[in-house]
């Protein structure tokens, strides 16, 4: 029971609560194995348990633009900047879909891992974190999908001019989307452990959501104070700089671009935060 | 020596009824308290123990300090809902406390229970690795030591194939022979023993041994009073939330199992908190004497009345009773009600089983109780795994299988059988 000597030295301190910017982000670093490993169970898991495995990757954001096309491009004859339908819904699409599963995958973060969380500490920001990448890797082979259109497309005569200095944002496009889905996603995470319905309202959220970004519609279709209400949404800049950079058309703004940032990094911070004071207890309320 | 764990002051209370969330409005109310600096409005005054279960919070730790020396194996006993778990979750990170502080000096690992992380698709190899990584080892560490988990675990064959083909026992092996291979500085271990096998559990305790003697600290939970004494130098006594006692293990476990004898033998819930679900609840599980009178020690000549209480919610269900006897971290036996009745009525019902004198070796006994129903789709009314616990023990008063024998004898049962002698071969000396 005594302790004389040795009061240097610990190398771990476990304390009631944590100060708001403790974030242990070496910690973090020091998972980064881990977080490549769920990035890859997450891959490994979802190819062995079905049939048609990676596949889904394609199929998904196909039959989506396919639908689109035809709901939006044929039966409502929504605008497309004068783009063939087919690819302006699959850049709206591709893109979409990266924020879209980010987001409600990494809500359930909390949640879905209750057992894990309960009986092993790791930090926990690597699960989101391994979420993230893993969007990010279906991204990618979509996004080689929508070349191979694309490249169909051009070669088969269809005048369509990528615009290369917006085409080079495109690693800033994918970090403010990644951003806005690990902050909004790791707020409602945190916020699901005490408040159960928010994870319902995430999926259909997102959903609804998707018509208040120009997903299925062009930014210059829309005019007034809808236009405003529009542009406020952080995702509006990012779809269309990233249609306006391969299909050349669209509206490009860097002042917007920036605002989109701006909000990123906030709603990252807010997150980061909150997820970090909730992780300390939250086992006792799940 | 010096200290690889200090704990100072420890205190932690939970939420009762936190399950399906709080809300909104109460929130508001204790932050807007907190804010004026303002104590909880919702904690109540007073308010303390376990046994409240009026309230919206109860202790789980109050005030708990040691130190735990480096190299030094540290028992952790009490009975159920002491607070031995929510000590080792807040040691290894899991929940953070209410109140004090811990140190420790070198990484701290935790083997709450095994198997965490596996994903049952992955392979025996791939999940190796992956719950290596979970648990803080390095993919480079998992390899080096790779070979020898797989030969701990004894699973070599089936290494390539879906731990979801796994029976549970190769299942926990695995898991297990990956925990014991992490070599933390502190390893913290909470009841392992009663998963796999007696053989894997015997080489369990050896492992857990070695890493104790190879001068790592080791905070090792369980109701096995003899593990305790044979691994740890010393323990802590844990008695609704505070520390009873700290000293050398076996006077820590004596007065454990001494305390434990004014045990009642009898346990009831309310009908609010019982446990079960809607259709059937657990009211009470009584141990009594051939006298009738409540049983925490028994002779083992006495007969042993275990009555288990309880309350039947929905008309018609047709569902068994069952009780399993659990001893020396193994199940003892089991015994079911043979028939699923139909209970036509709703309200209290009592199923009572005898255990007849002469079956039951000495020693301490804890009682399973599970309400199921297999007909159809299988379902578990109540599954309660530690309802309550007695001894038995041999007053060596009136004749038992003992015969005129004073020594141990070993075993999970006892019974009094028959011993014949004959003499088959008459001529033999002579021969």
């Amino acid at each position: 029971m005594n302790t004389p000597e040795s009061n240097e030295n610990w190398t771990m301190y476990i304390r009631p609560q944590r100060e708001w910017f403790d974030l242990r982000l070496g910690e973090l670093w020091h998972a980064r194995e881990l977080i490549l490993l769920f990035v890859w169970r997450d891959f490994v898991s979802v190819y062995k348990q079905t049939i048609l495995g990676p596949l889904w990757y394609l199929i998904q954001p196909l039959l989506t633009t396919i639908t689109f096309t035809v709901i939006f491009g044929r039966i409502a004859s929504l605008p497309t900047d004068h783009l063939p339908d087919f690819l302006f819904y699959m850049a709206g699409t591709v893109v979409w879909s990266y924020f879209a599963q980010s987001l409600t995958n990494i809500s359930a973060t909390f949640v879905g891992n209750a057992s894990l969380f309960g009986k092993v500490y790791f930090p926990r920001l690597s699960v989101p974190i391994s979420i993230l990448i893993s969007s990010l890797i279906a991204f990618a082979i979509q996004l080689v999908l929508f070349l191979g259109f694309l490249a169909y497309f051009m070669l088969t005569g269809t005048p369509i001019h990528p615009n290369l200095p917006a085409l080079s944002l495109l690693p800033l496009l994918l970090i403010i989307m990644g951003g806005l889905g690990l902050g909004a996603g790791i707020i409602v995470s945190a916020l699901t452990t005490r408040y159960r319905d928010l994870r319902y309202l995430v999926t259909f959220g997102t959903q609804l959501f998707m018509y208040a970004t120009p997903v299925v519609y062009p930014l210059s279709s829309v005019s007034g104070k809808f236009r405003l209400l529009i542009l406020a949404n952080p995702l509006t800049s990012i779809v269309e700089t990233f249609r306006y950079g391969f299909l050349g058309a669209g509206t490009f703004n860097l002042w917007n671009l920036l605002y989109s940032f701006v909000f990123m990094l906030i709603v990252l911070l807010v997150g980061v935060l909150l997820f970090n004071r909730v992780e300390a207890t939250f086992m006792d309320t799940v | 020596m010096t200290t690889a764990i200090s704990i100072q002051n420890v205190s932690k209370y939970y939420r009762l009824g936190m399950i399906g969330g709080g809300t909104l409005a109460g929130d508001l109310n204790r932050w807007w308290a907190r804010v004026r600096g303002k104590p909880d409005p919702l904690l109540k005054v007073g308010e303390s123990d376990l046994g409240n279960q009026e309230g919206e919070f109860i202790w789980a730790l109050r005030d708990v300090s040691f130190d735990v020396q480096q190299g030094e194996a540290m028992g952790i006993i009490g009975r159920n809902g002491a607070g031995k778990s929510t000590l080792l979750k807040i040691l290894s990170r899991v929940t953070a406390p209410t109140g004090g502080v811990v140190k420790a000096k070198g990484r701290v690992a935790s083997l709450l229970e095994v198997g965490t992380g596996f994903h049952p698709e992955l392979t025996g190899r791939e999940n190796t690795y992956l719950n290596g990584a979970i648990m803080g080892m390095s993919r480079a560490e998992v390899r080096r030591k790779f070979d020898e988990i797989v030969d701990f675990s004894g699973v070599e064959q089936f290494i390539d194939t879906p731990v979801k083909r796994y029976s549970s026992g190769m299942y926990v092996r695995l898991a297990f022979a990956v925990a014991a291979h992490l070599e933390p500085e502190i390893l913290i271990v909470d009841e392992v023993l009663s998963v796999g096998d007696a053989a894997f559990q015997k080489k369990s305790l050896g492992k857990m041994g070695d890493v104790a003697r190879g001068g790592r600290t080791v905070l090792f939970v369980s109701h096995n009073m003899p593990a305790i004494n044979r691994l740890c130098t010393r323990a802590v006594l844990l008695d609704a939330g505070k520390l009873i006692e700290d000293g050398p293990a076996p006077q820590i476990t004596a007065s454990y199992l001494a305390e434990a004898q004014d045990s009642s033998g009898q346990r009831t819930w309310s009908l609010e908190n019982a446990p079960g679900t809607n259709e059937v609840r657990l009211l009470g599980v009584n141990l009594e004497k051939s006298d009738g009178q409540p049983a925490f020690t028994v002779d083992v000549s006495d007969r042993l009345t275990v009555r288990i209480r309880y309350y039947v919610g929905t008309l018609g269900i047709q569902f068994r009773c069952a009780a399993q006897f659990y001893t020396q971290g193994v199940l003892a036996f089991a015994s079911i009600e043979p028939v699923e009745q139909v209970r036509e009525e709703c309200g209290e019902y009592d199923s009572v089983v005898v255990i007849p004198p002469h079956l039951l070796a000495e020693g301490e006994y804890t009682v399973g109780v599970s309400i199921f129903s297999s007909a159809g789709a299988k379902q578990h009314y109540v599954r309660l795994r530690d309802a309550l616990m007695f001894q038995v023990y041999d007053s060596m008063t009136s004749p038992s299988a003992r015969g005129d024998y004073a020594q141990t004898i070993g075993g999970v049962v006892r019974p009094l059988l028959e011993w014949k002698i004959m003499k088959t071969h008459p001529e033999r000396h002579e021969g």
